[in-house]
């Protein structure tokens, strides 16, 4: 058996008092509403246009028998499902060496290391592409590293979906590795377990849930994602193109609502394994546990840090490449650097307004964002009764993550702009902004507020009960203080989410409220490459900026508040 | 309530106070539109100069994306007038009832072909754009690949792997080159003529403009692209050269339309009026050689020579229509299903 076994059984749910039981269920429900209101009932809207033809007249199942008849169905299932597989065996296992270095041994530079592996969440998608081809284009600078090969293609759509999900699964991963109990290491290392043997019988099922979770995370991100396989994937067609092809090249919403569904799939999959993940999970830190801390191990200290160097030095190198790009007066022609591409009025009427909206509404996001998020996943995870509703819940916090932006800000049209609809006075300016930018990041801070609640033992909610604490002194004295790191990250992954995303704000956008990421894409469109690229490397000098001072804080506040996992 | 947020909130109230106070002088017209971003402001301030308390409000974004939001917005629309959008995206709102026909005072004055043919015409043309092959010199000198003049040319198998053209499933330009290639060599000719040309292509891209870009980047030779790029592309300094097929282009036209259901029809009707105009045209061809004015046409910079004389003289739009998922569909199923890219 492993040594899952050593954890005491779950006490019972606390006993709480009846009043508190009713707060705890209604907050439960409130969450419930909010994700029914924002996520089911506009998606809900949109995939009721799966059965209307373009003229509205209703025509049954003929949307998706027109689907199944596409000629191309079976390569895009194919290659869709290709692709994922590919990129999500090399993200994960990179991200979970990357997120062990971090958390388990005593290599130098481990907080520098942390930041820079967020280094493709601050980029704009279209900065990652523009590396791609100035580096393997035609006339890029390492084309021969693929030896004829196109990157135009499956290997251009791997390349960028690594990097795109990378930090994605590196952030729950690190969540997933921090808490560990040293007791269980030292009674093996007593019974004289090797190594070897301790990371597959301690550390891995330890770290289950949260590597199930990155499995399903990668995944769904790479299938619903059409970023990266619009800009580089050439001709090679996947499902989430298809989305495109259907709403964007031919304005056809019964078919892309039906591609939208079949890409439901996957998160359906992942809801299951979540459950079952959970289901399984015992608390890592039971309230008798001795945070874990890596000793000092030269080669292995030194081997770690020769990995993280090489993965951080990949991943600064694209954004250099890019920030080359943004200085470059005419590429591949005339190498010349200059910094007019970031004169952004000569380009864009709304010059550097959009960049103000960006801020706004990344503040925002991250404000309202954070607190719904954590909120609703302590409410799911420490609610005593009700566990249909906490389930019906966090099915509901798992769907944003499969629905591709396209499908849910053409759903937030649908669903906000109805004339019937009185929340209707949101559709216009930031409301709607942050609103779908929070819905559409929910799961992955859902992710991570879940796994950092699930490893905090609920005797600590058992003994505050026994002393007549009420539940929510409990919350904001013990949980919110003992889960700080993984709030602020929540926090900061909405942010830099916010000021890079596009596919849904593209839709729900008002003359007033152009996000700079809207911007960057206006000016690719124009044909201003370099200019796009200035604007996209503002956003990420600013998402950097945050996050640097996010590093600083969390420092201080491990200093405050997490002394505990000191010994 | 605080002192504070007291004050907040007097702020706020105070605010609203001027809004509305400033909204009682001025309509503000919510305008959806493709146009290229460096057009926006001329446009407007033109505009607005003759037209003083009216202030235009954009809303833009690529064809493709700017025709979805309005189609997905039919049950409340929230734009007043459209204005800048492929005519063929207008036939498809006009399907849907969603535009209220209108005859722009000067609208008498445009070429026939520039007007749709109801009276009053549902939409009204601005100026034309069309399929153009951008050809890098440099890249195709170090390949020692020959310069094409017609669309037959691209199809010999010296080009092979060497052209990129936009996907028409996902492209609006994409599928005007299809349509004008179906059009003028009749439908078995010009499919037959697609099957050899596929075997040219590299690869096909999700948007219009790419293939010009990537031939002006050297990433391939030839792209198959609009000619409004291909100027731009070598006006930014870039080695191409833009080609217009001697056997005609394939071709669409921006135009403007007022949305049904609008609240500011007074001032939605004067932009209508103002953007046929033959001032409103003298902006136009700035930017394009072919307008709606039969008088207004210039040599502009990097443009191909007699652009109105390669437009093929035919271009049934609503053929075309009609029959654009037939031959999307036809399409994906001749060259969509490759898994691997050309090299």
């Amino acid at each position: 058996m492993s040594a899952v076994t050593l954890n005491a059984a779950r006490p019972p749910a606390r006993p709480v008092e009846r009043g508190e039981a009713r707060l705890l269920g209604g907050g439960l429900a409130a969450v419930a509403v909010l994700l029914l209101v924002f996520v089911v009932l506009p998606l809900g809207t949109l995939f009721l246009r799966s059965l209307y033809d373009r003229n509205d007249a209703f025509v049954g199942l003929a949307n998706f028998a027109a689907f199944l008849n596409t000629p191309s169905l079976l390569t895009s299932v194919a290659n869709s499902v290709t692709v994922a597989l590919i990129s999500t065996a090399i993200t994960v296992t990179l991200a979970f060496a990357y997120a062990f270095a971090i958390t388990r041994t005593r290599m130098p530079g481990k907080a520098l290391f942390k930041l820079l592996a967020q280094i493709p969440i601050l980029a704009p998608s279209l900065l990652p592409a523009i590396a791609l081809v100035y580096l393997f284009g035609n006339k890029g600078f390492l084309r021969d590293l693929l030896m004829g090969h196109s990157i135009y293609g499956p290997i251009g759509i791997v390349m960028g979906e690594v990097f795109y999900t990378f930090p994605h699964a590196v952030m729950i991963l690190t969540v997933a590795l921090s808490g560990a109990d040293a007791r269980l290491y030292e009674a093996a290392e007593a019974l004289g377990a090797r190594p070897w043997r301790r990371f597959l019988t301690i550390t891995l099922p330890g770290a289950r849930y949260g590597l199930i979770s990155a499995l399903f995370v990668v995944f769904t991100l790479v299938v619903t994602d059409f970023g990266v396989p619009k800009v580089i994937g050439g001709s090679y067609n996947v499902l989430a193109t298809d989305v495109y092809k259907q709403v964007v090249g031919q304005q056809n919403f019964g078919v892309g609502a039906v591609v939208g569904m079949v890409l439901l799939v996957p998160a359906v999959l992942a809801f299951a394994a979540d459950w079952i993940g959970q289901r399984r999970q015992m608390a890592l830190l039971s309230a008798r546990s001795v945070p874990y801390r890596p000793r000092r191990r030269p080669l292995g200290d030194g081997l770690a840090l020769a990995f993280c160097g090489l993965v951080a030095a990949v991943l600064a190198g694209m954004l250099g490449m890019a920030a080359f790009a943004s200085l470059v007066t005419l590429w591949p022609y005339n190498l010349t650097l200059t910094l007019a591409n970031y004169d952004f009025a000569a380009f864009d009427s709304a010059g550097w307004a959009s960049y103000a909206n960006s801020i706004r509404m990344a503040a925002w996001t991250a404000a309202a964002g954070t607190v719904l998020v954590f909120t609703g996943a302590w409410l799911v995870e420490r609610s005593p009764a009700a566990p249909v509703l906490a389930g019906v819940v966090r099915l509901m916090a798992i769907v944003p993550l499969a629905v591709p932006g396209m499908v849910l800000g053409l759903a937030y049209i649908f669903f906000f702009n109805a004339p019937w609809n009185p929340l209707g006075g949101l559709y216009h300016g930031m409301a709607i902004l942050v609103l779908s930018t929070v819905v559409h990041f929910y799961t992955v801070g859902h992710l991570t507020a879940a796994t950092a609640l699930k490893q905090l033992d609920r005797e600590f909610e058992a003994v505050s009960a026994s002393l007549k604490v009420p539940v929510w002194t409990t919350f904001w004295r013990v949980t919110v203080p003992l889960c700080l790191p993984a709030i602020l990250d929540i926090a900061i992954y909405l942010f830099v989410n916010a000021m890079t995303t596009v596919s849904a704000v593209v839709f729900l956008y008002s003359p007033d409220t152009k996000p700079a990421s809207v911007a960057v894409l206006n000016m690719d469109d124009a044909g201003e490459v370099a200019g796009a690229a200035a604007m996209a490397m503002m956003i990420v000098y600013t998402s950097a900026g945050v996050r640097v001072l996010h590093a600083v804080l969390s420092w201080a506040l491990q200093r405050r508040t997490q002394a505990w996992r000191a010994r | 309530m605080t002192f504070r947020s007291a004050l907040l909130g007097a702020a706020a109230l105070l605010t609203l106070a001027a809004g509305s106070a400033e909204a009682a002088t001025t309509t503000r017209l919510t305008v959806y539109t493709a146009l290229e971003n460096e057009q926006l402001d001329p446009y407007r301030k033109a505009f607005e100069a003759d037209n003083p308390g009216v202030e235009i409000r954009w809303v833009r974004d690529s064809t493709g994306i700017i025709t979805a939001k309005l189609l997905a917005e039919k049950d409340n629309p929230q734009a007043d007038v459209i204005w800048g959008v492929a005519a063929s995206s207008l036939m498809i709102l006009d399907a849907q009832g969603m535009l209220l026909p209108y005859a722009p005072k000067e609208a008498g004055a445009l070429k026939a072909a520039f007007r749709d043919a109801k009276t009053p015409p549902a939409w009204v043309g601005m100026d034309a754009w069309m399929g153009a092959i951008c050809f890098n010199t440099v890249e195709a000198e170090k390949k020692k690949l020959p310069k094409p003049t017609s669309w037959a040319d691209l199809a010999k198998p010296e080009y092979e792997g060497q052209i990129v053209m936009p996907n028409p499933a996902s492209s609006g330009t994409g599928f005007l080159s299809v349509s004008g290639w179906l059009q003028t060599m009749g439908e078995p000719a010009g499919w037959a003529y697609m099957d050899r040309l596929d075997r040219n292509i590299a690869v096909y891209t999700h948007s219009g403009s790419k293939p010009c870009k990537m031939a002006a980047a050297g990433e391939y030779p030839i792209g198959i692209s609009i000619e409004y790029t291909g100027a731009q592309q070598k006006t930014k300094g870039a080695p191409i050269d833009v080609i217009l097929a001697s056997e005609g282009a394939g071709w669409e036209m921006e135009a403007t339309a007022i949305v049904k259901g609008t609240k500011n029809l007074e001032a939605a009707q004067k932009l209508a009026d103002w953007a046929a105009t033959r001032k409103a045209n003298e902006l136009y061809v700035n930017f394009y050689q072919v307008t709606a004015h039969p008088g207004v046409t210039k040599d502009t910079p990097n443009y191909p020579k007699d652009a109105e004389a390669a437009m093929i003289k035919t271009n049934d739009f609503r053929w075309a229509a009609e029959h654009r998922d037939a031959i999307l569909a036809e399409w994906s199923k001749r060259y969509d299903a490759k898994s691997e890219p050309k090299k």
